[in-house]
């Protein structure tokens, strides 16, 4: 029964593929994948506009949306009644065939990346052998799409915005993947699935996710930083920045257009989060031996929508960094550490089971974090917290 | 168009048009920026040989041609930065980036 | 030679036209990245796969933005007052149209020459890691070397020169 529950969508889409030919039945399969993908992603995001919303509503002491339906919960129908029939405003001036492609691209680039990820046992759309690779390098793809949209707009702000936008993501790109790399070197493939199995086992009842060693607690550190930074959320979201620049690079899009864009920058947020999760949560792999009789793809959407809430967390908490302090950050703080991070996985790898490596990895990041820290904030003078209140 | 003998031919054929596309620009056009994206194309067509005469040679299981286009990415991507970095610094120097009027080393 | 071998070298012989034959540098880059593209589809269609993706990474995510950044910090949006080609271009049209007709004919003379090898060669990651750090050690660590020469040159070539002070 437990099994069953677990690959209900796999049984389904067997069952589908079933009255067709023999000839045709993968290239079926693959494409009701495709549908699924398309169908629940963009549901989620919908969902998740309306948690963001209420929830920095809640941390900014506010209630967020509640006209529409029960609790606001509709309000993602009356936001896509809008911008599907709101006037679609191009610049006068403005190059219209890049104008047009841009949100295209992105779309299409961050869509690509879902078809890796593994959501479930046996779940995944395609088991490529360098599934990883391909991950990063649809990543990559969404950066030219950002400089379009930015120079396209004939508008000194967008450019601006979009100069900002693609040097901050090529910055955190490198950290991206370094982090991921390590994840790698431990377990022997770039392919996901494979990931996913070499963390799914479990000892004394508790897992070998890679978040519980020294190293991969560094790693999702540093993989959740930068992931922050490539899809432009607060604390990085100066290229968007509200007060700076408008909208930065999606300034001049009205209508479907931002709503792609906006539905670009959500996908991106999830595929991203799923990569984590794969890569350092364990994917969909549960937590404790004993539940795992609860559905595979519950795990993973669950722990994916865990990193959303930690991701809308930031948002409201944090305030923005300035673009000089996040560039600094990146490359004197986090790429160094990072690579040390590769550093103490090889340790890791090749010191064998046993207790004495985890206190070896863990003083030496601990130390080197500390000393970065130290190094870094030498220069800097922070008294003690004056507050003042309006009277 | 007579067909093609042999699906290598068709690859190595696609490979010295997009050579010669790249040359052609490389040779034609004013700007510094557009020589160096000439450059490129013909890195990438001389890939794109490498490739499919490892697919379709005799020993792929050796990995030959594969290593040297993955290679030849990095080197291109390097060459391409550094490039690019000089062009920028004759831009600060002379405020142009056309060939034809960085001639101060003339006569 | 089936249908998507010729859609995807169109694809990429366009894209190749475009970035020579375009005014605007700008949509010259864009067009290269469409040429890049098409080129990684076809290392996918040659069973490549890593080829494939580390050309995407590589050129699409990095190469195309730095063309793009350069032609934006030398005001390359501005189109050069007597044309984007030179004066000579008549000779460079021929000299290109030369070594294509060289090569078209050396291709078509001798491709029967060599052994085809028609079965797919199944490449793993392992694969290649494993002849990377094994066959191929050497050149690696040259190429590490000489990217990291080419980063600081290239930091250092671009890099602001300090005013003298008087």
């Amino acid at each position: 029964m437990a099994v069953s529950l677990d690959q209900i969508f796999i049984l389904l889409r067997d069952w589908f593929v079933g009255f067709l030919p023999a000839a045709l039945r993968p290239a079926a399969g693959v494409l009701l994948g495709v549908i699924a993908i398309v169908c629940v992603f963009p549901g989620l995001f919908a969902l998740t506009t309306v948690f963001e919303r209420k929830g920095l509503g809640r941390i900014q002491n506010r209630i967020g949306p509640n006209r529409v339906g029960p609790f606001g919960l509709f309000q993602p129908i009356a936001d896509g009644i809008k911008s599907l029939t709101k006037e679609d405003v191009v610049p006068l001036s403005a190059n219209a065939a890049v104008h047009f492609l841009a949100p295209l691209v992105l779309v299409v680039a961050v869509f690509m990346g879902f078809a890796v990820l593994p959501m479930g046992r046996n779940m995944v759309l395609v088991d490529m052998d360098a599934g990883l690779l391909f991950f990063f390098a649809m990543g990559a793809a969404t950066e030219l799409s950002v400089f379009m949209a930015g120079w396209s707009s004939r508008n000194k702000y967008s450019l601006l915005g979009a100069m900002r936008a693609v040097a901050q993501m090529i910055s955190y790109e490198i950290v991206l993947l370094l982090s991921a790399v390590s994840v790698v070197m431990i377990s022997g493939s770039l392919s996901l699935p494979k990931i996913v199995d070499a963390q799914n086992q479990y000892s004394h009842g508790l897992p070998h996710w890679y978040i519980f060693t020294p190293w991969g607690l560094a790693g999702f550190l540093m993989y959740a930083i930068a992931a922050t930074a490539e899809t432009n959320r607060s604390p990085f979201d100066l290229p968007e920045g509200e007060s700076e620049l408008v909208a930065g690079y999606h300034t001049e899009y009205s209508g479907f257009k931002f709503a792609l864009f906006f539905l670009g920058e959500y996908l991106a947020m999830f595929s991203i989060s799923g990569l984590g999760t794969t890569l350092f949560l364990g994917g969909w792999s549960a937590p404790f031996s004993f539940l795992t009789w609860v559905p595979s793809w519950i795990w993973f959407f669950g722990k994916m929508m865990l990193s959303i809430f930690v991701f809308i967390w930031m948002r409201g908490t944090l305030p923005r960094l300035r673009q000089d302090q996040l560039m600094n950050f990146a490359w004197k703080f986090v790429l160094p550490f990072t690579l040390l991070n590769l550093v103490v996985t090889a340790l890791w790898r090749f010191m064998g089971e046993g207790w004495a490596r985890w206190v070896v990895c863990t003083v030496i990041l601990a130390a080197a974090y500390i000393l970065t820290g130290w190094l870094e904030m030498r220069r800097k003078h922070i008294g003690p917290r004056s507050y003042r209140y309006a009277e | 168009m007579t067909p093609l003998a042999t699906p290598l031919a068709g690859y190595l054929l696609v490979a010295a048009l997009l050579f010669a596309i790249g040359l052609a620009g490389a040779l034609t056009r004013r700007n510094a920026i557009m020589v160096l994206i000439g450059i490129e194309l013909m890195l990438n067509a001389a890939n794109l040989n490498l490739i499919a005469f490892w697919r379709f040679g005799p020993h792929p299981e050796a990995l030959t041609g594969m290593m040297f286009a993955i290679f030849s990415i990095a080197v291109a991507a390097a060459e391409a930065a550094v490039g690019l970095g000089l062009v920028i610094a004759i831009y600060r120097h002379t405020n142009t980036t056309e060939l034809d009027k960085i001639n101060r080393m003339k006569g | 030679m089936n249908a998507v071998f010729y859609i995807l070298a169109a694809l990429t012989l366009a894209g190749g036209l475009a970035t020579v034959l375009l005014k605007h540098l700008v949509h010259c880059a864009l067009a290269v990245t469409v040429a890049f593209a098409g080129l990684a589809l076809l290392f996918l269609q040659l069973d490549a796969q890593f080829a494939g993706f580390a050309q995407i990474l590589v050129y699409i995510g990095a190469v195309a933005i730095l063309i793009v950044f350069a032609i934006l910090l030398t005001r390359g949006s501005e189109l050069p007052k007597g044309g984007v080609f030179s004066s000579t271009w008549l000779v460079g049209l021929a000299i290109a149209a030369g070594v294509f007709a060289v090569l078209g004919w050396a291709v078509l003379q001798s491709v029967r020459a060599v052994p085809q090898q028609n079965a797919v060669p199944v490449v793993t990651v392992h694969d290649i890691g494993n002849a990377l750090m094994g066959r191929y050690v050497l050149p690696l660590e040259i190429v590490a070397l000489l990217l990291t020469a080419a980063t600081i040159g290239a930091v250092i070539v671009a890099m602001h020169e300090k005013e003298r002070q008087p």
